[in-house]
């Protein structure tokens, strides 16, 4: 097991996001985006999350930045647990857990150049005052993220995709961040710019000792990149794993239909592949079936997973699973 | 590689600041391109708008007569060398009042507008930000006063404020704030939901701070037009007023009063209401083909593009 102290703990992390409606906006019923969620991450990893869209992934990140005030659980971000303090106290933990945006088109202000997107990083910070530091602080950062300086003086439109995601990057990092969220980074990039993205994420993390909670929905991406990885599936966690176990070792069901659809580029093994196809839809997060929330659609459901909800339990190798029939019974 | 791509980027200052001197100039070259872009019509519109504000700023060096001055025996009279426009019923020259007439125009319009801008802006944009209770009263607030017929509105607040150029102003002002909060409280909406107002936030950036440097910029656009349109309903407003005998006063020249005043010779000699007619007609198109202009040419989207 690894030595290093977490950096960071979810315990039971719920986010219900409320539904109103009437003239006095009564809550009918709520949208239970993220159900009792625990994950740890440790200093200096990758912790990957994996799942199909509307599964929460997104949702748990923001939670862990205080963007969502989750409705209960904890977060402890180095002992200290930040889901409850008041926006006022949690100041000073505020820039060192940055997000990377989804979608770089959106993320930057169409109206700020290059260099005034990033003089707002560094100069927040209040550490740095004169003209001649804040310039040689963000030419550190472009030569960080392997941008030319000239680019500086552009405005976000005459930036390419990939020049945008680097910017994105840099303007996290002026916060001398120690958890970056990615949420999605490299899904609106083309796929050889993914590539590039993705050591970029890298070489930063050998150099700067950063943490990241990178969310996916590419299993091969987060493979590369992640050194544990968690399945969501409609709010909940349903299996953490190893990353190097990912396509060999993994034991729920839903993880390997996951991985059934993932192609190979061999044949042969292309031709073998078996394909798991699920029958049926998502249920809605609204209202979420009792018990095991993939038993509608799981080939080895049985009466009590229609019943108790499978708790989340170590099958040793720092290996977790949610459910009752991984193992012996599904051979 | 990564080294060798980190070499080139550490390029010499000098360098570096060459072409940022470039690039400036290079951008104040689109502004005026895009600003003229639009042909022909945006180049007159320009240059009558700066001849407006010239004729408002210089008015006692373009005639020798005042604008009260009475000729009792010259009334009614058309064009001819020595009142350029014709006289007036009182017999005061036409041009000259025409002349004064585009101060108090001009300064009505821009001032009033002004009002409504910063009133109207700030409580849209802390309105949509904040939302919460502060934002559904304000907004409440400005149904209440748009189911008051802007008028009726003016009226009372005149009744109140008296008829001074400065009070006038702030009535026409004030019943034009809610259009303004309106539209910007619904910019302001879809706005705060973009990523780049997330990241401010998440890099530690104060509301105030998003508010002013990221949501009002990317609000210029739509306040710019409002604005060059507005100028013109607040004249045309100012003119209303004058009618009804609040506002304006009688002897003063104001293309409003002068307009309700000609209106009843429009028969006998019909330049009396056509002339300030025409030069609101003038200032008013001219303004908002400036407007369009400004809007395009301060948008960084269209810089480098033509």
């Amino acid at each position: 097991m690894n030595e290093k102290k977490p950096l960071l703990q979810v315990e039971g992390l719920k986010m219900y996001f409320p539904l109103k409606k009437g003239l006095l906006s009564r809550t009918y019923c709520h949208v239970k985006a993220v159900d009792d969620v625990s994950f740890e991450v440790r200093e200096g990893e990758t912790f990957g999350i994996v799942g199909e869209s509307g599964c929460g992934k997104t949702t748990t990140g923001k939670c862990i930045l205080r963007i969502h005030d989750p409705t209960d659980g904890k977060i402890i971000y180095n002992g200290r647990d930040i889901s409850k303090l008041p926006k006022s106290k949690f100041k000073e933990n505020r820039r060192e857990l940055q997000l990377i945006f989804q979608d770089p088109y959106e993320s930057l202000d169409p109206r700020q150049s290059v260099c005034s997107i990033l003089e707002e990083a560094i100069v927040c910070d209040r550490k740095f005052h004169t003209k001649e530091e804040i310039k040689k602080r963000m030419r550190e950062l472009l030569s960080l993220v392997e941008l030319h300086q000239d680019i500086a003086l552009r405005y976000p439109h005459e930036l390419s995709g990939g020049q945008r995601q680097r910017l994105g990057v840099a303007r996290a990092l002026a916060c001398n961040p120690k958890l970056i969220v990615c949420d999605e980074p490299v899904s609106a990039l083309d796929v050889s710019i993914q590539a590039q993205i993705i050591n970029l994420f890298r070489r930063l993390q050998e150099e700067l000792g950063l943490t990241y909670i990178f969310v996916a929905h590419d299993l091969a991406v987060v493979r590369h990149i992640a050194g544990r990885i968690g399945v969501m599936y409609l709010g909940r966690m349903v299996e953490i794993l190893d990353s190097d176990d990912l396509f060999e070792n993994s034991r729920h069901p839903y993880t390997k239909a996951l991985l059934s659809a993932v192609p190979t580029t061999d044949y042969y093994r292309e031709k073998r592949r078996e394909r798991i196809v699920l029958e049926g839809e998502v249920p809605s997060p609204i209202n979420a079936p009792p018990g095991c929330p993939f038993h509608p659609r799981c080939r080895y459901a049985t009466d009590i997973c229609r019943t108790t909800m499978p708790e989340l339990l170590d099958r040793g190798r720092n290996h977790l699973v949610a459910c009752y029939h991984d193992g012996p019974c599904e051979s | 590689m990564d080294n060798e791509i980190r070499e080139i980027s550490c390029i010499t200052d000098e360098e570096t600041r060459l072409k940022a001197k470039k690039r400036r100039k290079q951008n104040i070259r689109y502004f005026f391109t895009v600003l003229f872009g639009r042909g022909i019509l945006a180049k007159i519109s320009f240059v009558l708008v700066c001849i407006f504000i010239l004729v408002a700023v210089f008015c006692p060096l373009l005639t020798s007569y005042t604008p009260f001055q009475q000729e009792l025996s010259n009334a009614l009279k058309g064009a001819s060398p020595q009142h350029l426009l014709g006289t007036d019923n009182l017999g005061r020259d036409l041009f000259t009042r025409i002349v004064y007439g585009a101060r108090f125009s001009l300064s009505i319009g821009l001032l009033s507008s002004v009002w409504a801008l910063v009133i109207g802006v700030a409580l849209g944009l802390a309105a949509g930000y904040f939302g919460g209770i502060f934002g559904g009263l304000v907004m409440r607030l400005m149904d209440a006063q748009l189911s008051i017929p802007p008028l009726i509105l003016a009226l009372c607040l005149a009744a109140v404020f008296g008829g001074a150029v400065f009070s006038i102003s702030l009535i026409i002002g004030i019943s034009a704030v809610p259009g303004y909060v309106r539209v910007i409280y619904g910019q302001v909406l879809s706005l705060r939901e973009y990523d780049y107002v997330e990241a401010a936030r998440l890099i530690g950036q104060g509301n105030f701070k998003i508010l002013f440097k990221h949501l009002l910029p990317n609000c210029f656009p739509t306040i710019i037009v409002m604005f060059t349109m507005g100028v013109g309903t607040a004249i045309m407003i100012e003119s209303g007023l004058a009618y009804l005998g609040i506002g304006i006063k009688a002897p003063t020249p104001s293309w409003g009063v002068m307009i309700f005043e000609g209106y009843k010779y429009i028969f006998s000699s019909p330049h009396l209401a056509l002339w300030p007619g025409i030069m609101l007609m003038l200032l008013i198109i001219s303004l908002s083909v400036v407007g369009d202009g400004l809007r395009d040419a301060l948008d960084p989207k269209l810089r480098g593009k033509l």
